[in-house]
């Protein structure tokens, strides 16, 4: 039993980083229709200017705790990698829309996006990996045979948090009313007298900063960061998001919470080989069934 | 306009391939011996490769500052060649092709790891041309292999040490395994240690979980192993997933030791896992501190030019340079024609009865693996790797 509670807790946390990411994938395609392969390693460079952020913070010049470290850290690792999004939106997926180009195109931009993050990144700060310092002063609490960290209740309770905001934004505000018009209609929307290009730039700046958070949890999860961690997480979170049904706030989160579970309780009954073998056997069978997803809705209003 | 663009296009096509083509004939075949050296620079150990590269260079200033390396009565100035293979197998292959084809070397020193060394040095070896493993020790590397050689001891040697170790230290009954699936030498050894712990009869392997290169997240492994209660784990892994393992596992709870193998030996290993990893063991081919003779000698020097203290693969890729010179020596005759310098080189090195190197002295076995002595280290509470035992063949 305490078995089962202690994967079950495990998947939690795993799912927790796939649901996050899975986030704002969906959000950009709920609005833009594009798929902004990019967004697994703007994860990665959230990482990295979380590390920046901490080092800065914990040098000399400001030595705060590292508690103080972590709540400055929070803030402004959203927005440091909330820039980052938006400059890609701006330089490499705007122009594109400007002039009016095949969805494809954009996808195979955001492609290459990608592939400049982590090669810049090699570039710049080679292969070595770097060290994630110790923000949170680890507590392990033992309930009964289960074991838990003070961190994997953070991890857990922001992607909950971060679900209930999202859905809170598209559903009930304005902004988000604004969203769900781009995605339905995006050439009557203007004429509404709607901004499309700050719509999209805000739902960029939500898709980041919520991978910069992700960005930071999973550095502090996972305290080893290096130019490729964004690449496989990206991809099986982009996977987890279809398979909710890409578009769908709902979708995203069940859907990475699915892929985490999956993970884990097939690495805990079989060979580790296994894993992928199994979790994307049964995401085929779900799309086969469902093919827009689990919450996706074929066509029309997304997001 | 599109007709000027066209026709510059064209042009600096025109060029570029020329400058292939004029590549390949239009210097004068210098009169030097060409090593290729087959690294991880980048990937997911650039350590070992920064560290290999770095005994390399300190060899060659050695060399190249006394005239070159004396062949037949003539000197002829060294030239080394590196090459990343992203620590990757595929990328290892293709790093030997090119080495030998391209840049005609009459001998390549790596790749480090088993998982690049073993496909690489079948390659090698098809292709007729001297290949020193510094580090790898799975046994499949050099297995059939003439041209194959390596400077480390081997996985069917370490096993054993691991057990034998863990055994009397731990006074360990029952042992776990996690491992790297998908790499050659991680999977070799933990298969190794699981048959030479079982031989012991002290009791049984209670989990034998693995993993794949790429993950991060290994609780649910952790969990199963936890929950099967091991006196110790063994983690036959890359340091880098030494780090993330260690510390999961403290984090769902366990207390008990980790007994590593000698991928654990690098200074990064202490960086990344923190205070997490000291008061662990692994097996190793050698110990920095208390070192006497040419291994002192050797550290200190390394330590000044580079500024930290040289791990394993560093003093193995030095043993291996040393090695192939003396292959070279032993041929004594210098061949414009790389094929039948390999030839003769490859002669030279199976004629190596035994060699005192930095890493101790081995003789070498008919499949040319050296028998040598292996060492316990601990690494301290300052995150130091200190000599705990040494155990010899």
């Amino acid at each position: 039993m305490d078995f089962i509670l202690q994967n079950i807790l495990n998947a939690l946390q795993w799912g927790s980083f796939y649901a996050l990411i899975a986030l704002g994938y969906t959000l950009v395609y709920g609005v833009l229709r594009l798929i902004n392969f990019a967004h697994g390693d703007i994860f990665m460079v959230g990482a990295y200017i979380a590390y920046a952020i901490a080092w800065f913070l914990l040098g000399p010049a400001f030595d705060l705790s590292p508690l103080m470290t972590f709540a400055i850290a929070i803030p402004l690792t959203m927005a440091l990698t909330a820039c980052v999004g938006v400059t890609l939106e701006r330089i490499a997926y705007r122009p594109l829309r400007r002039k009016g180009a095949h969805r494809l195109y954009v996808v195979i931009t955001a492609l290459m996006c990608g592939l400049i993050l982590e090669y810049s990144n090699l570039a710049v700060l080679g292969a070595s990996r770097l060290k994630f310092p110790e923000l949170v002063e680890k507590t392990i609490w033992h309930i009964g045979g289960v074991t838990i960290t003070n961190l994997k209740v953070i991890v857990i309770f922001a992607a909950i948090a971060v679900y209930v905001f999202l859905n809170f934004i598209v559903t009930k505000t304005k902004i988000g009313m604004a969203m769900r018009g781009i995605s339905y209609d995006k050439f009557a929307i203007p004429l509404m007298g709607i901004p499309i290009d700050a719509i999209i730039v805000f739902t960029f700046i939500l898709g980041s900063s919520f991978a910069g958070l992700a960005g930071l949890l999973f550095a502090m999860s996972y305290p080893i960061l290096e130019p490729f961690m964004g690449m496989i997480i990206g991809w099986k979170a982009f996977i987890a998001a279809v398979v909710g049904g890409i578009g769908d706030i709902r979708g995203a989160f069940y859907g990475g919470f699915l892929l985490g579970f999956i993970e884990v309780g097939v690495v805990t009954i079989f060979p580790s080989t296994y894993r992928d073998l199994f979790a994307f056997s049964i995401l085929l069978i779900i799309l086969w069934v469902k093919p827009t997803g689990l919450f996706g809705m074929p066509q029309s209003t997304k997001i | 306009m599109k007709g000027f663009l066209k026709s510059v296009g064209l042009l600096s096509l025109v060029l570029v391939c020329s400058a292939f083509i004029l590549a390949g004939c239009g210097e004068d075949k210098a009169q030097t011996i060409k090593v290729g050296f087959n690294l991880p620079l980048t990937g997911d150990i650039p350590e070992v490769g920064e560290g290999s590269k770095n005994a390399a260079e300190m060899y060659l200033k050695d060399i190249n500052d006394a005239g070159g390396l004396e062949v037949g009565g003539v000197k002829y100035p060294l030239e080394f060649i590196y090459m990343d293979n992203e620590s990757k197998a595929e990328s290892a292959t293709n790093v030997t092709l090119k080495l030998i084809d391209q840049e005609d070397v009459i001998a390549m020193i790596g790749p480090n790891s088993s998982k690049q060394a073993v496909p690489a040095g079948g390659t090698a070896n098809e292709n007729r041309t001297p290949m020193i493993s510094p580090w790898s020790t799975n046994p499949n590397t050099t297995l059939d292999r003439p041209w194959v050689f390596r400077a480390a001891f081997l996985d069917p040697f370490q096993g054993p040490v691991v057990a034998d170790f863990a055994a009397k230290k731990f006074g360990a009954k029952t042992a776990a395994v996690l491992f790297d699936v998908s790499n050659d030498y991680a999977k070799g050894l933990a298969e190794i240690f699981k048959s030479s712990w079982e031989a012991k009869g002290l009791g049984p392997v209670v989990a034998f979980e693995s993993h794949g290169t790429k993950d991060q997240d290994f609780s649910a492994q952790l969990t199963t192993i936890i929950a099967a209660n091991p006196d110790f784990i063994f983690v036959p892994d890359n340091y880098n997933q030494v780090a993330l393992i260690v510390q999961q596992a403290k984090d769902l709870g366990y207390t008990g030791p980790f007994m590593g193998s000698d991928a654990w030996g690098t200074p990064d290993l202490v960086k990344l896992c923190g205070d997490a990893c000291n008061g662990n063991y692994f097996s190793t081919h050698y110990a920095a501190a208390g070192a006497k003779g040419a291994t002192k000698v050797f550290i200190d020097r390394y330590e000044a030019a580079y500024g930290a203290i040289p791990a394993d693969y560093a003093a193995l890729t030095w043993d291996s340079i040393g090695i192939m010179i003396q292959a070279i020596k032993n041929y004594n005759k210098f061949d414009a024609d790389p094929v039948e310098m390999r030839k003769g080189i490859r002669e030279g090195l199976a004629a190596i009865k035994s060699y005192d190197g930095i890493t101790g002295s081995s003789k070498f076995d008919a499949q040319g693996d050296p028998i040598k002595c292996a060492v316990v280290v601990k690494i301290s509470d300052q995150g130091e790797f200190v000599f705990e035992e040494s155990v010899c063949p």
